[in-house]
């Protein structure tokens, strides 16, 4: 599997807010940050909750408190699938 | 929210599921059970206990946690599986720069093999919405006031992968044996709600 997107780049999360089950959080939508690593390959699990194995690249993606939530000096990291993910 | 799951709507579909997988032979409940007791009392915070000591004495062993900590637990006769799927464990580690702090936004997700079963208000609403917003508060709540130029990592375990802080070893513990240091560590301190 061919990863999109490598340490460092910067990326923007969908705004999306699907009406199926999602594990993009609803504070982390249409946010940019910096991809810190690769978090393996994991079913996409949009799809799964609906029965459907699509394994897709998981990211680890940076964020500053003040691009997620405008305030604070602390950092966020979450576990990204590259479907939640464009470029900057 | 109320924080006893057992008479959640999701509790009871699961056990009306089991009736049915028992009732149709596909599930035997005394192996089901045999196989929770065994996982249940093998999960205890005192496996994390044990992997912080040894950190804490061995540098080597220290960095292979942290770059890959799946295949550096069995060093210590543990291991993330017991669960449908090995899970990814991330080992985050404390500095005199960079605190950590672990957190699932969207359940409650957290390293059963390695910690126990999670503390009430790892689940709690409060606890989930406001350590990734506010951390430091958080934090003070729990009783840990952190220097201003210490930088906060909100880890989310919003995925796949779980999170084990590795704390700060105490000063004043140059004598203590490895297990003697694992007394020291708590809970809290492994999930980042408390120094060691």
């Amino acid at each position: 599997m061919s990863e999109r997107y490598r340490t460092g780049d910067r990326v923007r999360t969908s705004t999306v807010d699907p009406e199926h089950h999602t594990r993009l959080p609803h504070y982390a939508r249409g946010k940019s940050g910096t991809v810190a690593g690769f978090d393996g390959v994991h079913p996409l699990a949009d799809l799964r909750a609906r029965g459907i194995v699509q394994p897709q690249q998981v990211y680890l993606v940076e964020f500053t408190a003040r691009e997620l939530f405008g305030q604070g000096d602390h950092k966020v990291t979450l576990s990204l699938w590259e479907e939640y993910l464009s470029d900057e | 929210m109320s924080d006893d799951h057992d008479d959640s709507p999701i509790a009871a579909q699961v056990r009306e599921f089991e009736a049915v997988l028992e009732a149709r032979g596909l599930v035997d409940a005394s192996e089901l059970d045999r196989a929770l007791e065994a996982f249940t009392h093998r999960a205890t915070p005192a496996n994390g206990f044990r992997v912080v000591a040894r950190a804490w004495v061995d540098a080597e062993f220290r960095a292979r946690l942290l770059d890959d900590a799946n295949s550096t637990l069995p060093e210590v006769g543990l291991s993330m599986g017991g669960g449908l799927q090995p899970q990814v464990l991330h080992v985050v580690e404390n500095t005199a720069d960079v605190h950590n702090v672990v957190v699932c936004t969207l359940c409650s997700c957290y390293p059963i093999a390695l910690l126990g079963p999670s503390p009430t208000w790892y689940k709690s609403t409060a606890y989930r919405s406001k350590v990734v917003s506010h951390p430091r508060e958080v934090l003070e709540q729990f009783g840990l006031t952190l220097p201003d130029d210490t930088e906060i990592r909100v880890w989310d375990a919003n995925a796949e992968s779980r999170y084990m802080v590795l704390p700060r070893r105490p000063s004043g513990t140059d004598d203590l044996t490895e297990a003697e240091l694992a007394e020291r560590v708590t809970r809290n301190g492994l999930i980042g709600t408390a120094a060691v």
